[in-house]
């Protein structure tokens, strides 16, 4: 349960297991609550964070306690919808070295780990351009690589395919299903939930209303009416490779 | 690495300088030229050969210094007013009757203001945003200004993008306001930009948050000049400060 300070209630009981490795779509109709939810994941909002809400959150067997923030943070990676407010340091090394230099890493580890997490999303040879000389799917890409740094065992993304063109929305495909992690990623975009996502949870007024795999879920022609979903033209979900294949 | 902020991206032995050190060499030239009296005129001829010298060694085209120089014309208009409105006695050049004092307070502006500026610019051309902070920090600037410097140099060219969008969006509804009106319109709009960029930092404090910020940011500079480099660095200015006694000592 949570309500924003003005009063407005986002999520009505939440509850749901993602298994170690899983990859989960959280889809919904905007204004459904999603984002809220990710922000409970790693005690941005919630009472952890001194606000409201009740409720009880455990990432890899550590209970979300204000004396665990820390070591929930640096569990739970969270990519935020725009690059521009992920990105806030002077260059991109800088910005990638942020979390982990936050963790207490110093000097050569410092910057193995860095270099790490530029190499996993194809961004090291950019570690010394300011974020705003980047194009907007590289920022996503440098987006991506400042939480990989962290060493996260749960991935979040927001929205990782909006406003990139194709080929950045496929590329970035390639290194998220490339990674080995647990992943929780909110979109609009249904094929990409089907392409990266065995499972997805669907959500709307701040309930999770289904809960299954993905190519079920984007089948069922009336619960997606019901929550203001709809397929892109012509696309069959029954038709397509998912990432069982 | 073209247009991060005034760097002139070439290799030179004054690129390569810490920032921490041309900001001292900054401070100093420039105290030194502040402090030496107006009418002793071989010290700024001194001043301007060193300067000279360092730009040539940077390599930095003459027309960018030239151009940059442009942000000192207000100064420069003050500094030719103040020939025919200063009081005292007159000096007759080409047939007009201009005070003593003003020509001598005009020449001082002039000159040392030319000499600050270019300083500046050597300084801002040479060195990254990101090495000014870092040198900035070195210097033991408070963390938070270092920050907050950081976030300014981060989202200028973000918030000036949103201002353009503004405009965009404005003139594509017909407004058309001309020079004045848009000027009101962007005051209007200020208003809205603020509450924007408010936002905008809140969840850029999220997104800190979440990665695991405490409260202190992390540093930006790794190591330290050595004492070549800050004698090096500090060729000019030390020199500019023996011409500045010499000129006190001979003007007395």
């Amino acid at each position: 349960m949570f309500a924003y300070p003005d009063g407005r209630q986002a999520l009505f009981g939440v509850d749901f297991t993602v298994e170690r490795g899983e990859r989960v779509a959280l889809l919904g109709p905007n204004g459904a609550g999603k984002t809220t939810l990710v922000l409970h994941l790693n005690g941005i909002l919630g009472s952890v964070a001194g606000g409201t809400g009740s409720g009880r959150v455990q990432i890899g067997g550590t209970g979300l306690h204000r004396e665990h923030l820390g070591e929930i943070r640096r569990k739970v990676g969270l990519v935020f919808q725009d690059p521009d407010d992920q990105l806030f340091m002077p260059t991109v090394r800088d910005d990638v070295a942020f979390g982990p230099a936050n963790l207490g890493l110093r000097a050569s580890e410092l910057d193995d780990r860095v270099h790490e997490a530029l190499v996993q999303v194809g961004m090291q040879d950019h570690a010394d351009l300011a974020p705003h000389h980047l194009s907007f799917g590289q920022r996503r890409r440098v987006a991506v690589a400042t939480v990989l740094a962290m060493r996260p065992e749960v991935l979040v993304l927001d929205e990782p395919s909006s406003n990139l063109d194709p080929a950045a929305r496929r590329e970035l495909a390639d290194i998220l299903a490339g990674l080995d992690v647990t992943l929780l990623m909110i979109t609009h975009d249904l094929p990409y939930a089907l392409q990266l996502c065995e499972r997805s949870l669907l959500m709307n007024g701040g309930r999770i209303v289904a809960d299954g795999k993905t190519r079920d879920l984007l089948a069922d022609a009336d619960l997606m009416s019901a929550n203001r979903l709809e397929l892109p033209y012509a696309f069959n979900p029954l038709s397509v490779p998912g990432p069982e294949h | 690495m073209s247009g991060d902020g005034l760097l002139v991206a070439v290799e030179s032995p004054v690129h390569r300088i810490p920032a921490q050190v041309k900001l001292v060499a900054l401070f100093i030239f420039v105290l030194a030229v502040v402090s030496t009296p107006a009418a002793v005129f071989w010290a700024f001829g001194g001043y301007a050969v060193m300067l000279l010298a360092a730009l040539v060694t940077a390599k930095l085209p003459a027309p960018v210094v030239s151009r940059r120089l442009a942000v000192e014309t207000p100064f420069l208009v003050f500094a030719l007013l103040l020939p025919f409105v200063a009081t005292g006695p007159q000096v007759s050049v080409f047939g007009l009757q201009l005070s003593q004092s003003g020509v001598l307070g005009a020449w001082n502006v002039l000159a040392k203001g030319t000499l600050g500026v270019i300083a500046a610019i050597l300084l801002s051309a040479t060195t990254a945003p990101r090495e000014l902070l870092a040198g900035l920090e070195r210097l033991r600037l408070p963390a938070t200004l270092v920050a907050i410097l950081s976030f300014m140099v981060r989202y200028l060219s973000v918030v000036s993008d949103d201002l353009h969008r503004m405009r965009v969006a404005r003139e594509s509804r017909g407004y058309l306001g001309g020079r004045a009106g848009q000027l009101k319109a962007v005051a209007g709009g200020v208003g809205v930009l603020f509450v924007r960029s408010f936002e905008r930092g809140e969840r850029i404090h999220l997104a800190m948050q979440s990665r695991a910020y405490t409260g202190r940011m992390p540093q930006l500079s790794t190591h330290g000049a050595s004492q070549s480099q800050w004698l090096v660095g500090l060729a000019i200015p030390l020199a500019a400060i023996l011409i500045a006694i010499a000129a006190r000592v001979v003007g007395l």
